[in-house]
């Protein structure tokens, strides 16, 4: 291919990447060798220890410095004659806008969540600039490309949501242990380590907890003077005993479940003294902060190895004091992050105590620290793979071969014969309300439901905007920027907390409101429509959006593998490719966006559909071994009928 | 195998990958030691890639010099710097190598490896050659088979747009897993030669067309006494005259390999760094199930071509032939 004519759209190209992490170092090495010359990448992490093994850019010595600057200077040392811009920030911000955008040839995606997915398909489409989209998780990995008015967009096929739990299984009823580590990750952890401020259901929902609910709140809190070793069996005693109690109390749950045990420390404990065997002793002033591990105090170890309770608990108690000792400053304002080692341990042995009392399982740290940070798995093989068909079709693009664009799949078992299996574009699916501007509609209530749980619970988590502006034909509602007038701030505050049917500008039933993101230059119109009640268990948002279809959250981990990492490791049949995904969200219930029934065909069978983001070509392969299973050379067979039926859907 | 632990530093620096394969294979490719001749595009990703993964020890052949050509595809040596202190390629990629990860071993060995006695072989678990003639690649692979030890022997090759890849894993036992269940599982492998001796009569249908048209070239080089890629489309005639003597004697048609097809594969005799990507991340994935007995291996060519897009497995044996 490389005669000097065909060279030239590859030397003339100015792209942008976005990640520099596990596809990033492969996509920005194989870009400088196959001739690229004017390469931007932007990427807001710092480099981890446990990057080292793939992102093959990076070195031991370069932990904690910006991912893409290390690997702009890691690629000019083999090809410095060519120009690499990077950017140590997030691609959300708002320096990088459409103006940015359209300055590139052609944009190439290699990043871990489906918020900036989605935020640079947006742009992508308002800059009219081509981009290659990307993903891998363990040996499966798809590329797919996107072209405005000529393909599908990133948007046209609903992405499963992320794996969410019933409020209730998480605070009373766990079944599972991932159960318990959201349980002890989201709830335990946010309560006694994070934001005092935020909601937090931490306290079990008993009869009375009306009443007792404030009360309630004031035992997290240490009491003036109290001895840290108390406080940690109290609140160890507050959870896992008194909580326990009261749960039993109500009978009616357990008619059909186990009884949970309740566990106070005095029980686990007292009769067995602590016997020092780490370096508790040892503690000077000189420790890193970052590097207090309540394991290593404890002379724990293997993170392979699984605790009896008792370590369980002395690791519990343990983290719990360092937390409040070694990082007093963090206290009150932390996150749970999967590479804060004290945070894991503490989760970890949190999660078993509650595994424990449930009868579920324990499990190891270093299982526990998958299933909450939702670690994606990933090997580098897979990585330089995709980025080599990243590369393929990014030379494609830029020659102007759109007839030989093509989304691949790289699998982990061949489908006939195929372990890379292109499959053509799909045309843009003309219900997209990213790309075709079709209105959506909206359930609510208008009488009761205010801006604000509008704008927090549609604006931002569905419709995933970041700077949104909503007008009711030429009065504006509500706007997010950084140079308003004080007047304007303080008015949409106040309209933030009216009812919708009291805005200065009503909104009833048959509005179309009208709501645009001034980054992403994206519109989008949604139809009111009144409804009085909403069902508390199916519906918890009290509103119901379509016109679009959300995928269902599967069950069965078949094609749910987004989250966590229980479905992920079900392996081969399960996708969704994201490096690493670090939030696992509890909503009360099931998704509310109802299928807008204008499904395709397609959508149970195969390749196309029902998320670029699924793989779904492994689903069916997945489903057809189970028909073929044909023993000696596990070879699987996608039936012609189904491929020709994905044919005629595909482009042109 | 020994129950050895692994380290808290390779817990940590491997987390992700035990998670795909778990510690039991990661104990098994830390006691694995790796060949590789000939340092092209394709070999050194692969090269990248089993590092990374954290192998026992890599060898390296290739005596040749640093030049801008041998470079091309190879980013271990910086372009525009040809001498590197006079190192052979093999000692420049060394260097750049050991530094991606310092738990591997990663040395040089100097010589040609068609001249090595069989016993050399049996320091390996696995043999990887690249760019070289069909019969050191039937040599090579013979040595391998006539160890008492099993080693595995594996071609990579990249022409252009197109590739390759060979696998002779000889007799082979892995666990495989089917529905939950696992079952013991036994392969048989031809050896290159037994292989490409199948008459292409006796192959399957739909056999990849790269496999004839690679076929061709390789013995049109052979007869010519060039090395791998050593050819230009000023050699289409000879080579198209070549693939009818071969067709011919063999009552093949002639349809199976196209002209076109060869044109392609002559007008340009560079690897293509996207394509070396694809296959030194297959071949590394393979040579991975291979030591860690885990997944099922590829047997025994695979094929990718960036005009079509497809990476293609072919198990072409006596075996799978009307033969």
């Amino acid at each position: 291919m490389a005669s000097d004519q065909e060279l030239e759209p590859i030397k003339n190209a100015k792209v942008l990447m976005v990640g520099a992490g596990g596809i990033g170092c492969e996509l920005l090495k194989t870009l400088a060798l196959s001739g690229f010359t004017d390469i931007h990448i932007i990427d807001m992490d710092t480099i981890e220890v446990s990057n080292l093994n793939r992102q093959f850019l990076f070195r031991q010595s370069h932990v904690g410095q910006s991912k893409a600057k290390v690997a702009r200077d890691a690629v000019l040392r083999f090809r410095p004659q060519i120009n690499i811009t990077p950017y140590h920030a997030n691609v959300k911000d708002p320096e990088f806008n459409v103006d940015f955008f359209k300055q590139f040839n052609v944009v190439l995606n290699g990043l871990d969540n489906l918020d900036a997915r989605r935020h640079v398909n947006r742009l992508c489409l308002a800059a009219d600039v081509p981009l290659v989209e990307s993903g891998t998780t363990g040996f499966l990995g798809q590329v797919t490309v996107h072209i405005k008015g000529q393909t599908e967009c990133y948007e046209c096929q609903p992405k499963p949501a992320p794996k969410t739990y019933p409020v209730c299984t998480i605070t009373s009823t766990p079944s599972k242990f991932v159960h318990c580590i959201v349980w002890a990750k989201d709830l335990l952890f946010a309560k006694l380590f994070g934001d005092k401020n935020q909601d937090n259901d931490l306290n079990v929902r008993s009869s009375d907890s009306a009443n007792s609910s404030e009360s309630a709140e004031d035992v997290f809190e240490r009491r003036k003077d109290e001895d840290i070793e108390q406080y940690g069996q109290r609140i160890y005693d507050h959870v896992f005993g008194y909580n326990i109690e009261v749960a039993l109390g109500n009978e009616e749950t357990w008619k059909s479940r186990n009884r949970p045990k309740p566990i106070y420390s005095r029980d686990i404990l007292l009769d067995k003294p602590f016997h020092q065997n780490g370096n508790l002793n040892k503690d000077s002033e000189t420790d890193d902060a970052s590097s207090v591990s309540a394991m290593v105090c404890l002379g724990l170890k293997n993170p392979q190895d699984i605790w009896s309770l008792v370590e369980n608990s002395r690791v519990f108690l343990e983290s719990l004091k360092l937390f409040f000792t070694k990082r007093a400053k963090d206290v009150g304002n932390l996150i749970f992050d999967k590479d804060d080692q004290l945070a894991v341990e503490f989760v970890t042995a949190a999660a078993n105590i509650r595994a424990s009392s449930f009868g579920i399982p324990m499990h190891s740290l270093f299982e526990a620290k998958g299933i909450a940070g939702n670690i994606v798995h990933a090997v580098a093989t897979t990585n330089a793979i995709i980025a080599g068909l990243i590369v393929i079709e990014a030379i494609k693009v830029l020659r102007n071969e759109r007839n030989k664009l093509r989304m691949t799949y790289c699998l982990e078992h061949p489908s006939r014969k195929m372990l890379l299996m292109p499959v053509e574009p799909f045309e843009p699916n003309k219900s997209c309300y990213v790309c075709s501007e079709t209105p959506l509609s909206l359930e609510i209530n208008t009488s009761c439901s205010k801006l604000r749980d509008f704008v927090e619970k549609i604006v931002r988590n569905k419709l995933g905007m970041n700077f949104p502006l909503i007008m009711h034909g030429s009065a504006l509602l509500y706007e997010v920027g950084d140079d308003l007038e004080d007047d304007m701030v303080a008015n949409y505050a106040a309209n933030l907390e009216k009812v919708l049917a009291e805005l200065p500008s009503p909104v009833t039933g048959g509005t179309m409101l009208t709501v645009e993101d001034l980054q992403q230059e994206f519109t989008c119109c949604i139809n009111i429509m009144h409804r009085e009640e909403f069902d508390e268990e199916k519906e918890p948002d009290g509103m119901v959006l379509s016109g679009w279809i959300q995928a269902r959250t599967a069950e069965n981990g078949e094609r749910s593998a987004v989250t966590n990492g229980e479905s992920t490791s079900k392996s081969s049949n399960t996708a969704v490719l994201e490096e690493e995904n670090d939030e696992i969200e509890i909503i009360t219930t099931e998704v509310s966006v109802i299928p807008s029934g204008a499904k395709r065909k397609l959508a149970e069978i195969s390749v196309d559909s029902n998320s670029v983001n699924s793989l779904a070509a492994s689903d069916l392969v997945s489903k057809k071994s189970l028909d073929h299973g044909d023993g000696n050379n596990a070879v699987v067979m996608i039936d012609d009928e189904e491929l020709e039926g994905i044919k005629k859907k595909r482009l042109r | 195998m020994d129950s050895e632990e692994l380290t808290e530093q390779e817990t940590a620096l491997y987390d992700r990958q035990i998670r795909v394969w778990g510690v039991d294979a990661q104990r098994r490719l830390s006691k694995s030691h790796i060949l590789v001749s000939g340092m092209k595009g394709t070999v050194v990703e692969f090269c990248k890639n089993i590092v990374l993964a954290g192998v026992g020890s890599l060898t390296l052949i290739d005596d040749s010099p640093v030049n801008e050509e041998a470079v091309i595809a190879n980013f271990l040596i910086p372009l525009g710097e040809n001498d590197c202190g006079g190192k052979s390629l093999a000692e420049a990629c060394r260097d750049a190598l050991k530094e991606f990860n310092p738990m591997v071993r990663v040395s040089v060995e100097k010589g040609d490896l068609s001249t090595f006695e069989g016993d050399f072989f049996d320091k390996f678990s696995a043999v990887v050659v690249s760019g070289c003639s069909l019969a050191t690649k039937k040599l090579i692979n013979e040595k391998c088979r006539k160890r008492l030890k099993q080693i595995a022997f594996y071609t990579v090759d990249c022409r252009d747009s197109c590739g390759e890849i060979f696998v002779d894993l000889q007799s082979y036992t892995y666990t495989q897993k089917k529905l939950d269940e696992t079952i013991e599982r036994q392969l048989q492998y031809p050896s290159f030669e037994e292989a490409v001796s199948v008459p292409w009569k006796a192959l399957p249908r739909k056999v990849s067309k790269l496999y004839f048209a690679l076929r061709v070239l390789e013995k049109f080089e052979e007869v010519e006494e060039r090395k791998l890629g050593e050819v230009s489309i000023e050699d289409l005639q000879s080579a198209l005259k070549l693939k009818k003597e071969i067709c011919d004697g063999q009552s093949f048609n002639e349809v199976n390999v196209p002209d076109s097809l060869l044109e392609r594969l002559l007008q340009c005799n560079k690897e293509h760094p996207p394509v070396c990507a694809i296959l030194g991340g297959i071949l590394g994935q393979e040579v991975i199930k291979a030591i860690s007995g885990k997944g099922d291996p590829l047997k025994n060519f695979f094929f990718f071509d960036a005009v079509d897009g497809k990476g293609v497995i072919e198990d072409i044996s006596a075996q799978n032939s009307g033969v």
